[in-house]
């Protein structure tokens, strides 16, 4: 990368506090096609000069997976350790990759003692362009290109963030289409509920399948993403559908990147 | 007066019955563990007017909304009628409230446009399920009981309202006539269009009128005691269903209190946790699901929104998010059987989760909570589903084996994949 990305660790060690911290989660991290998204969020921090941080290897899952599949004895332990290293750094606002990461920390976090105010970063992106510290210039024309928007269920139905992501695609003066199912009455891709961890159960389609087919039935030049469990699902659709080269999946981190030329 | 003496009969033992059976399914709804929802009462109090009363969540389907909203209000309103119709009974009156003149004559004159929409509506919704054969209204789970159950609750319906409009007519015809007791009263809209069918003895005429009364009294208090055994009992329970419901965001699971005090004693020796009743992590069977649970499972009507919105069921998968409501209200009707017929700690060795739910089904959710979104009523299928898994998970440590090997790398690594926590920041590096 061109900057140096701060951890928390080294800012406190400068006697700093960051006005952000960037909850990154295990699919940024580690998840190759992710991880593009992850620098990528980094990208528009930096170029906004919002002061912001990350926990680097301090980092650890925040037991969503273990809490969906029903071990809630590992999720509490996962969180009460974020919490307490969250807590330690005196964190008061986050910013998800994920939305899974978000809603964990939002809504599941504050009854186990780690109240901070949180947000996706859909939702930071629609922020920066209302506050005028972000536009669509300088990078790759979505002019008249045309996005279809994936609601993930967990920024979705399950937080009602359903505007931050459109704000976010309607800047770049693109040709918006919905699918049949949105919003709150959009399919999932699949992934939800500890599913991207294991092979779905018998049936005779698999979710990503049934959704992929919608998107397609839109005809867009882009799929737009804002979660990184959907991502793969997705695009994994796309390729059994072998319309790698007609349609892109990205994410909105990815799509709002591109057209500021990060 | 005989007859008075038989209709007080009549209302008491309705009445009585219902209430009998009432308490019962009260009853078996406490079985159910504790969970507190008397917190936001306003807010509470907003949702079930706007919800159940207001039906707001049925407008995403125009068609089934418009029938609904009609039988809805023909429901409410035709039952105005109903106090005529027991004062009448009790004092041997007949049509006590003519007094009203003209108000009398539009009161009566909706009940008759209601009643034929009720009528016409019903008979749609018959013709939905068995002609038309809409798919949310099959599956697995709709087979025998749950079919018939809901054809009954109509026709019994499209009777209810016939009688009500024959009465009518014959009323009309009787006091046309100029016969005793028939005082001029009422508007007839839909009634007079049945004249025709009527015969000119006024003996028969006056028979018919009683019989149509009596049915459609007796008729009444005969659905009322269906109620508690049918799906259609949602007519009240919708009401504090939705003023119960689930007021946090979707994507809220409830944190186990139980495990914060292991977890706190865990990760520091020194904490003493506050006492807590010992019991099982999630749920086995319907006694493990809290009170709210249950109501939801009594208040289910079967409409398969939740299903047919499903991701798993959609795409062929066991899991049905009605069914997990049904198999819920079977298996709590069961332990209530239970406990009149052998006593509060009979154990019958069965349970929901695997003889009515299987690990198939509980393993297909992907929490998406299409199905709680879809339910006109906030039924919440998914917080049963999270129970039972936590139920395998911590009591059985039963799952696919996936899941347990992505439980063993968040608890090994911090991550659901097996990577070196020392390389989480490695997306960072300068060659990226």
């Amino acid at each position: 990368m061109e900057f140096k990305v701060p951890t928390m660790a080294e800012l406190m060690a400068a006697g700093e506090e960051p006005e952000i911290l960037f909850w990154v989660g295990c699919a940024g991290s580690y998840d190759e096609r992710a991880q593009k998204i992850t620098r990528d969020i980094c990208k528009i921090l930096h170029h906004v000069g919002l002061k912001y941080a990350v926990l680097g290897t301090e980092e650890s899952c925040t037991g969503d997976p273990a809490k969906r599949a029903g071990n809630e004895f590992l999720f509490q332990m996962q969180a009460m350790t974020n919490i307490e290293v969250l807590n330690a750094y005196n964190i008061k606002k986050i910013v998800t990759g994920c939305p899974h990461c978000f809603n964990t920390i939002k809504n599941e976090y504050p009854g186990l003692g780690g109240t901070y105010e949180v947000i996706h970063h859909s939702q930071l992106i629609q922020d920066l362009i209302n506050e005028g510290k972000l536009k669509a210039e300088g990078g790759e024309s979505f002019k008249g290109k045309k996005i279809t928007y994936h609601d993930p269920c967990y920024l979705g139905r399950g937080n009602g963030v359903y505007e931050a992501p459109r704000k976010a695609l309607e800047v770049l003066d693109a040709e918006l289409v919905e699918m049949k199912r949105c919003k709150a009455n959009g399919l999932c891709c699949g992934a939800g509920g500890a599913q991207m961890f294991k092979e779905p159960e018998k049936g005779n389609k698999d979710v990503n399948i049934e959704r992929i087919e919608e998107a397609l039935a839109t005809e867009p030049q882009f799929i737009a993403a804002g979660c990184p469990f959907c991502m793969t699902m997705l695009n994994d659709g796309v390729k059994l559908k072998d319309k790698e080269q007609e349609v892109k999946v990205l994410d909105i981190a990815e799509i709002t990147a591109r057209a500021n030329g990060l | 007066m005989v007859a008075q003496i038989i209709f007080v009969l009549l209302v008491v033992a309705g009445t009585a019955l219902f209430a009998f059976n009432a308490r019962k399914v009260i009853r078996n709804i406490k079985l159910g563990r504790a969970a507190n929802r008397s917190d936001k009462p306003q807010q509470r109090l907003m949702t079930m007017l706007k919800v159940a009363f207001g039906q707001t969540k049925m407008a995403v389907r125009p068609v089934p909304f418009l029938l609904h909203l009609v039988v809805y209000l023909g429901f409410v309103i035709i039952n105005l009628e109903v106090l005529e119709i027991v004062i009448d009974g009790i004092f041997g009156t007949h049509r006590v409230f003519a007094g009203l003149g003209g108000l009398y004559n539009f009161l009566i004159g909706s009940f008759e446009l209601l009643a034929a929409g009720v009528w016409l509506a019903c008979a749609i919704f018959l013709l939905r399920r068995n002609v038309v054969k809409l798919k949310r209204f099959s599956g697995v789970e709709m087979k025998s009981w749950p079919k018939s159950d809901a054809n009954y609750i109509l026709i019994t319906e499209i009777l209810l309202m016939s009688a009500f409009l024959l009465m009518n007519a014959a009323d009309a015809k009787l006091q046309t006539l100029g016969v005793a007791h028939y005082q001029q009263a009422g508007a007839f809209p839909v009634s007079t269009l049945l004249l025709g069918l009527l015969p000119d003895s006024v003996n028969t005429l006056i028979f018919i009128e009683r019989f149509c009364w009596w049915f459609h009294i007796v008729g009444i208090f005969g659905f009322l005691n269906y109620l508690p055994y049918s799906k259609h009992f949602h007519i009240m329970l919708a009401f504090p269903n939705t003023y119960f419901s689930n007021l946090n965001p979707k994507g809220e699971f409830t944190n186990m209190d139980s495990v914060t005090n292991e977890v706190k004693a865990m990760l520091d020796p020194s904490f003493v946790p506050a006492e807590t009743a010992p019991g099982k992590f999630g749920a086995k069977d319907i006694q493990d699901l809290t009170w709210v649970n249950l109501l939801n499972a009594y208040t289910c009507t079967e409409c398969g929104r939740c299903t047919s919105v499903c991701p798993a069921n959609m795409t062929g998968k066991l899991l049905s998010p009605r069914k997990i409501m049904m198999d819920t209200r079977d298996r709590t009707e069961e332990v209530g059987k239970n406990i009149d017929k052998h006593g509060a700690d009979h154990q019958d060795g069965k349970s929901l989760l695997d003889d009515y739910i299987t690990r198939e089904e509980i393993w297909a959710c992907t929490s998406c909570n299409a199905c709680t979104e879809a339910c006109p009523v906030n039924i919440d299928p998914l917080g049963i589903i999270v129970e039972l898994r936590r139920y395998a998970v911590m009591e059985e440590s039963v799952a696919p084996a996936s899941i347990n090997a992505m439980l063993g790398n968040v608890e090994n690594n911090g991550a659901p994949w097996k990577y070196s926590p020392a390389d989480r920041f490695n997306w960072a590096q300068e060659d990226q």
